[in-house]
């Protein structure tokens, strides 16, 4: 069945008043329901020129691995059971896929493996579907799946598969973090000694210098993402934090300590999408993607306008808040990409919660907590549920799934409805911001 | 581990002289250099030296250093803002870490950024130093 993308009429933007009514429209007459509009979207009152119909896309099964040190697990099997499970979740069988995409940050330097979508494919029980691996630093999960939604939502692709998949811990410590330095500027900042710690290192206590900061400011980060982790069981390090324990940790790169840090890791999370007008043939709780984009700054700090503000962020949210007909106020809660406790409190001034120089001082007030006005890291996040790097973006995704299906456990947000995913490559040179709605 | 010779062959304008562009359309300078102008996308851009002097705009000391670099852990890195404005990623020399200060004026010098192994080649290139500031 060829389904063909179709330009037609006229749509006023939607301000966010109208968010309610206008995803209740009913789905066009070609069958396809829509959402996705473009065009100058310049004031409340003129309206865009063109409207491309794209179809809306579902989350229809999600799988994933325990994050860990698994010694005994190579990248194939990991790889293998997020898909797996993702599909039986879904109740999907091998001939309904269409496609693989396969989001992985490094497997030739981890673990001398390349050719990752035609592996996968093979292994996973897909033998001759499409398959194609997707990197983009520590942004490569998110990347792969926004390659997933586009085949959907384009009409290419009337089911795919999406796997985020890092085997980490094949090498040694130093070895791992040259390889996690392959995200920055290989000729400009990693010749020069920089690991990517060190980066983010010089972010931090610019930061600090800035807002009139210390280092114990940010503890709330870590401490708020260990409390989420105890209620998941695919966490790396599912136990309490507590400030003197942030105190005394272990220093990295002046400023930034052992717990200011997300753990190396082995994971592998999919979902399985398709078009929404065909979720409800899969699962009873479809997970709408409201919107899906991708942002680009540049890869070395040095040449950022303005190192403090993740202009890549503030495009990418931008983008996803014009498509969902959405801001920051309707978010019920925010997975970001808290490689670092700086780049949680970047994300979150970047993406609209806080003002600049305000997301420390948020924390403190307990705005990021269950309880908060934006909680972040409801199942741990990167700092404690860990940080596979190429696989990060897609536990976010599952995580997100989780809490809007009322999935979550003892993490459970009541009332989640709406939640935000932002996955990062290298220090804020690829942003990918999901925003996903429970379908009920 | 290859020693990637073409690569820091190819760098050694930038290493040695601190040498970026200058836009001609639009006056912006930056380093490194490009073919394209970051600020006005015009491709009129030549080459330019940087005075090499600047100011610490933020600085790290790195304990656990990338593969090649253990033997000279604990070492300073900085993001140095030049005089003529663009920021540099560089190693920070001949001072203890604990005296680096933001705003620090620094200089730039040439010295081993580090060696591929006991008979491998040795890489050079800018770190910064503690500067006097111009009276
Ligand atoms: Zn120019």
């Amino acid at each position: 069945m060829m389904k063909i993308k179709k330009i037609i009429g006229v749509l006023s933007y939607r301000p966010r008043r109208e968010f309610q009514a206008a995803k209740e429209q009913p789905p066009s007459t070609h069958g396809y329901d829509f959402h996705h509009s473009r065009g100058e979207f310049d004031g409340l009152s003129s309206p865009s020129t063109e409207v491309i119909i794209m179809r809306n896309v579902s989350i229809v099964g999600i799988g994933q691995t325990p994050v860990n040190e698994h010694w005994d697990k190579s990248l194939r099997e990991l790889a293998t059971r997020a898909v797996v499970g993702a599909m039986k979740d879904a109740g999907a069988g091998p001939d309904d896929v269409d496609a693989l995409y396969v989001g992985n940050m490094a497997s030739g330097a981890f673990t001398g493996q390349e050719h990752l979508g035609a592996l996968v494919a093979d292994y996973a029980g897909l033998q001759g579907v499409e398959a194609v691996k997707v990197e983009a630093a520590c942004g490569a999960g998110g990347a792969a799946f926004r390659q997933g939604y586009l085949a959907v939502a384009g009409g290419m692709k009337d089911v795919v598969v999406v796997v985020g998949v890092e085997k980490m811990t094949e090498k040694l410590n130093g070895d791992a973090t040259s390889i996690l330095a392959t995200a920055a500027d290989a000729d400009y900042e990693v010749d020069h000694g920089l690991s990517f710690v060190a980066l983010n290192a010089l972010l931090m206590r610019r930061y600090m210098h800035e807002y009139d900061l210390t280092h114990i400011d940010f503890a709330p980060f870590a401490i708020n993402a260990h409390r989420n982790a105890v209620h998941n069981e695919n966490a790396m390090f599912p136990f309490e934090v507590d400030e003197s324990r942030v105190k005394t940790a272990r220093m990295i790169a002046d400023p930034i300590t052992l717990l200011d840090s997300s753990p190396i890791a082995d994971g592998a999370a999919a979902v399985v999408l398709c078009s929404a007008d065909t979720a409800r043939t899969f699962t009873q709780h479809p997970v709408r993607v409201l919107a899906s984009s991708l942002a680009t700054d540049t890869v070395a700090i040095h040449n950022r306008r303005d190192p403090l503000f993740l202009d890549g962020a503030a495009k990418s949210v931008a983008k996803a808040y014009d498509q969902a007909g959405v801001g920051p106020n309707d978010i019920n809660f925010f997975e970001l990409h808290d490689a670092f406790s700086i780049m949680a409190a970047l994300s979150l001034e970047a993406s609209g919660f806080f003002d600049r120089g305000q997301a420390v001082r948020e924390a403190q007030n307990c705005e990021i907590s269950r309880q908060g006005r934006i909680p972040i890291q409801t199942l741990g996040g990167l700092k404690a549920r860990g940080h596979p790097v190429g696989a990060t973006g897609m536990y976010q995704i599952v995580e997100a799934s989780m809490q809007l299906r009322g999935e979550a456990g003892g993490a459970q947000l009541p009332n989640a409805r709406l939640g935000m995913t932002q996955n990062i490559g290298g220090s804020g040179a690829t942003v990918v911001t999901h925003i996903l709605e429970a379908e009920r | 581990m290859s020693m990637d010779l073409p690569r820091h062959w190819r760098l050694k304008q930038a290493r040695y002289r601190l040498e970026g562009s200058h836009c001609e359309d639009c006056g912006h300078t930056f380093f490194p250099s490009r073919l394209i102008c970051p600020e006005c996308r015009s491709e009129n851009v030549v080459a330019h030296q940087f005075g090499g002097r600047g100011r610490v705009y933020s600085y790290s000391t790195v304990y656990n250093p990338p593969a090649g670099y253990d033997e000279y852990v604990p070492y300073t890195v900085a993001l140095v803002q030049l005089d003529e404005g663009p920021l540099v990623t560089a190693q920070l020399t001949d001072v203890d870490p604990e005296d680096v200060e933001i705003d620090m004026p620094v200089e730039m010098v040439t010295r081993r950024l580090r060696q591929y192994g006991e008979d491998g080649l040795i890489v050079y290139g800018y770190k910064f130093r503690p500067a006097w500031e111009a009276a």
